[in-house]
C-alpha cells in the first residue's frame, strides 16, 4: 500500500490505537448507516418492525441504533483529531474501519436477523441464499479488515527497527 | 378536548412566547448600547426566536389543533416542543444572556442559586434523561395520553413538562450556558447513547403496541416520525457534544505546549 510516507515524518504510529478505534467506530456506524438507508429506506426489504421480535431484540436494535449514530460521528471527529496531530494512518484506519463493519454485519445477520428475529434481510422469498451473502460477505470484510491491521503492525515494527529485512 | 378550550390554552401559551422574545430582544438591545461587553451574536437571537416560535407551533395554531384528532399531528408537535426548540433556545444561550443583563448584585444571587444543589440535580445528565424520557414512556404506555385528551390540565402540564424536560436533557449534555455541574465528555456520552436508545426503543414499541385510542395507521406513522425525526435532533446534539470535545483536547495540547515554551 502507501510506503512513501517516512516512518518519522509523522506521529502516527504513537497514535496507532487511535487509528483502529477510528476505523472501528467508523465502520460501524458508517454499515448501520447503509443498512438503515438501503435496506430500509431506498429498497424496502427491511421492516420496521416485525412481529416475531423478541423483547430482547427491541433493546438490542435500540442500543446499536443509538450507539450507531456516535460511533459514525465520533469516528470522523477522531479522523480530524488524528489529521491535526499529523496522526492519521490510512492502511490501519482502513483495517479498523472493515473490522468494526465486518463485525457489525455479522452480529447484525445472526444475532439479530436470526437469533431475536428483529426483522430478516427480505420477505416472501426463499431467505437462505440472502443470509449466506450477508453473512460471508461480512466475513470477508473481518477477514480483510484483520489482514490489513496485522500488514500495519508488521510496517511498524519495520518502522521501529525491530526487522532489518524489510 | 372540546374545541371551546383552545382560546384559553392559545393565551396561556401565546402569551408566554410574545413575552419570552419581547424579554429576549429587549435585553440584547440594552446590554449591546453598554461599551464594556461585547455585541450579543445576532445568529444566537435568531436561533431563540425560530425556537420560541418552533415550540409554539406545537402548542398554539392549526398543528396543536389537529395533534387531538391525529397521533401523527401529536408526534410531529412533540418533536418540535421536545427537541427541536429546545435546542434552538438552549443554543441562544438564555442565561449568559440574563446574567449579563443583570445588576452585578442580582447576578451573583442568580449564580449563586444556578450552583445550588437543587439546580445540579434537575441538570444531572441522568436524572435529565429520566425526567425526559421516562416521561415519554408514561405518556404512552400508560393511559395518561387518552387522560391528557380530555383534561384540560393535565394537558396543559404534559405539554410544559415535555418542553421543560426537553430543555434540561439538552443544556445536560452540551453545555452553552454557564454550567456549574459539569460532567465529562465521556460520562455525557455514555448517558446519551442510552437515553437516544430508551427513545428508541419507545418508538418501536408504540408501533408494535399503539397508545390506547390511537388508530394502528396513526400509530405506524407517527412511531416512525419519532423514531427518525429523534434521529435527526439527536444528530445534531452529538455534533456539538463532539464539537465541544474536539475544541477541549485542543487547547489542552496548546497549553502543554505552552508550557513547554516557558
Amino acid at each position: 500500500m502507501i510506503h512513501t510516507v517516512d516512518a518519522h515524518s509523522d506521529n502516527r504510529v504513537p497514535f496507532a490505537r487511535r487509528n483502529l478505534w477510528s476505523g472501528i467506530l467508523f465502520g460501524l456506524g458508517f454499515v448501520a448507516f447503509l443498512d438503515e438507508t438501503l435496506f430500509h429506506q431506498l429498497l424496502h426489504w427491511h421492516k420496521f418492525y416485525d412481529k416475531s421480535t423478541v423483547a430482547v431484540g427491541l433493546v438490542s436494535d435500540g442500543l446499536f441504533h443509538a450507539f450507531s449514530w456516535f460511533a459514525t460521528v465520533g469516528g470522523l471527529f477522531l479522523v480530524a483529531d488524528l489529521r491535526r496531530r499529523n496522526a492519521l494512518w490510512h492502511k490501519m484506519w482502513w483495517g479498523g474501519k472493515l473490522l468494526g463493519g465486518g463485525a457489525f454485519q455479522l452480529y447484525d445477520g445472526t444475532i439479530q436477523h436470526k437469533l431475536m428475529r428483529i426483522h430478516q434481510i427480505r420477505y416472501n422469498v426463499d431467505i437462505l441464499p440472502y443470509d449466506l451473502a450477508w453473512n460471508i460477505s461480512a466475513a470477508i470484510m473481518i477477514a480483510v479488515g484483520i489482514g490489513l491491521i496485522a500488514s500495519a503492525k508488521r510496517d511498524k515494527r519495520v518502522e521501529n527497527g525491530a526487522f532489518s529485512n524489510a | 378536548m372540546h374545541d371551546a378550550h383552545f382560546p384559553l390554552t392559545d393565551l396561556l401559551f401565546g402569551i408566554p412566547a410574545l413575552l419570552a422574545i419581547g424579554l429576549y430582544i429587549g435585553a440584547v438591545l440594552l446590554t449591546n448600547r453598554s461599551g464594556r461587553l461585547r455585541k450579543w451574536a445576532w445568529l444566537r437571537t435568531v436561533s431563540f426566536v425560530a425556537g420560541v416560535f418552533i415550540a409554539s407551533a406545537a402548542l398554539v395554531g392549526p398543528l396543536a389543533r389537529l395533534s387531538h384528532a391525529d397521533f401523527t399531528a401529536h408526534m410531529a408537535g412533540h418533536l418540535l416542543l421536545g427537541m427541536l426548540a429546545p435546542l434552538l433556545i438552549a443554543l441562544a444561550a438564555p442565561m449568559t444572556l440574563v446574567l449579563r443583563t443583570l445588576n452585578v448584585h442580582l447576578a451573583r444571587k442568580l449564580s449563586r442559586l444556578l450552583q445550588s444543589s437543587f439546580v445540579g440535580f434537575f441538570t444531572h445528565p441522568f436524572v435529565a434523561s429520566v425526567l425526559n424520557i421516562g416521561g415519554l414512556w408514561l405518556l404512552y404506555t400508560t393511559n395518561l395520553y387518552v387522560a391528557m385528551q380530555s383534561n384540560l390540565l393535565l394537558h396543559i402540564i404534559v405539554h410544559i413538562h415535555v418542553f421543560l424536560a426537553g430543555y434540561l436533557f439538552t443544556i445536560s449534555l452540551v453545555y452553552i450556558d454557564p454550567v456549574f455541574h459539569r460532567f465529562s465528555y465521556p460520562y455525557r456520552t455514555v448517558v446519551f447513547i442510552l437515553a437516544l436508545a430508551g427513545h428508541g426503543i419507545l418508538s418501536k414499541f408504540i408501533y408494535a403496541y399503539p397508545p390506547t385510542g390511537v388508530p394502528e395507521e396513526q400509530a405506524r406513522i407517527g412511531a416512525m416520525l419519532m423514531y427518525y425525526g429523534g434521529d435527526a435532533v439527536d444528530l445534531l446534539l452529538i455534533f456539538i457534544l463532539f464539537k465541544h470535545w474536539y475544541q477541549s483536547v485542543r487547547l489542552r495540547k496548546f497549553a502543554s505546549m505552552v508550557e513547554r515554551a516557558v
